[in-house]
């Protein structure tokens, strides 16, 4: 049982979190602030499901389980795009997104 | 004010001033060092819900591994001197007025939806052997298939992010 602070103050933090995350996402240029764009929103969604388990459901583990396998994507992710940035920046010296316009040939 | 409401406030104000933080500084390594607290006040977030587990998992995983991974790579790719250049207004309005416009709507839906004001009762259950039970049962509330699922892709990224990365020579 938890007790003292209600559903919604997780649900605005959450909110907060994730849409400054879509605005870096959309401002940022470099490659790799994009990538930790991505992280923010999808730790927001974390939260959001973890204080629904715990604040609704508290004899349930859903939302563990869903934050558990969300890390894991994460992890994931983030290897293989650092894989592809550094991939990148062997190329073209650079990690900019305006200035990657062209693709193999 | 309690004392869940008090660690409450902190890990908020820690998560929200520090995320802006990230997608506002000009130099990178500081945006890296800022999604670090971000994820640390969440991982404390998740200690005060009681799910120890899910807290250590955050900050060995996220805070120790990703943020890790993320430094190497600011450190293979850019100068630490430099700065990013700052965006210019006609990408910041659209984008802060998109950001803006989601985060109010979503609020006001918060605050108008009823959600159930008191606590339901029930036991913990963040045992970690239920845990570990619920991990490879097939029952019902069983995650034996996705927990399969999720080594299979985990062992997929690990080879392509060694073929992606790998020096090739063509």
């Amino acid at each position: 049982m938890f007790e003292g602070v209600p559903l919604t103050w997780f649900l605005i933090t959450g909110t907060i979190m994730f849409f400054v995350g879509i605005y870096g996402f959309l401002v940022r240029k470099n490659l790799i602030t994009i990538l930790m764009s991505t992280e923010l929103i999808l730790n927001s969604v974390n939260i959001n499901f973890v204080a629904f388990n715990k604040i609704l459901y508290p004899d349930h583990l859903e939302g563990m389980f869903f934050s558990l396998f969300i890390i894991a994507v994460a992890a994931a992710e983030a290897s293989v795009a650092i894989a592809i940035i550094i991939n990148i920046y062997r190329r073209l010296v650079n990690i900019d997104v305006e200035k990657m316009d062209e693709m193999k040939y | 004010m309690t004392p869940n409401q008090l660690m409450f406030a902190i890990f908020s104000a820690v998560i929200i001033i520090f995320s802006i933080l990230t997608v506002t500084s000009r130099r990178i390594l500081r945006a890296a060092t800022y999604l670090l607290f971000v994820l640390v006040a969440t991982g404390g977030m998740y200690f005060l819900l009681r799910f120890n587990f899910l807290a250590a998992i955050q900050l060995t995983l996220y805070a120790g591994g990703i943020v890790v991974l993320i430094i190497f790579s600011i450190l293979l790719t850019s100068h630490i001197g430099d700065k990013l250049e700052q965006p210019d207004l006609k990408k910041i309005i659209p984008a802060f007025l998109a950001a803006a416009a989601g985060m109010v709507i979503t609020v006001f839906t918060i605050l108008k939806h009823n959600f159930p004001q008191e606590v339901a009762a029930g036991t913990d259950r963040t045992d970690i052997r239920v845990i570990a039970k619920s991990l490879i049962s097939t029952e019902k509330f069983g995650y034996a298939l996705p927990f399969e699922v999720i080594s299979i892709l985990l062992l997929a990224a690990m080879v392509g992010a060694i073929i992606l990365a790998k020096k090739r020579n063509d």
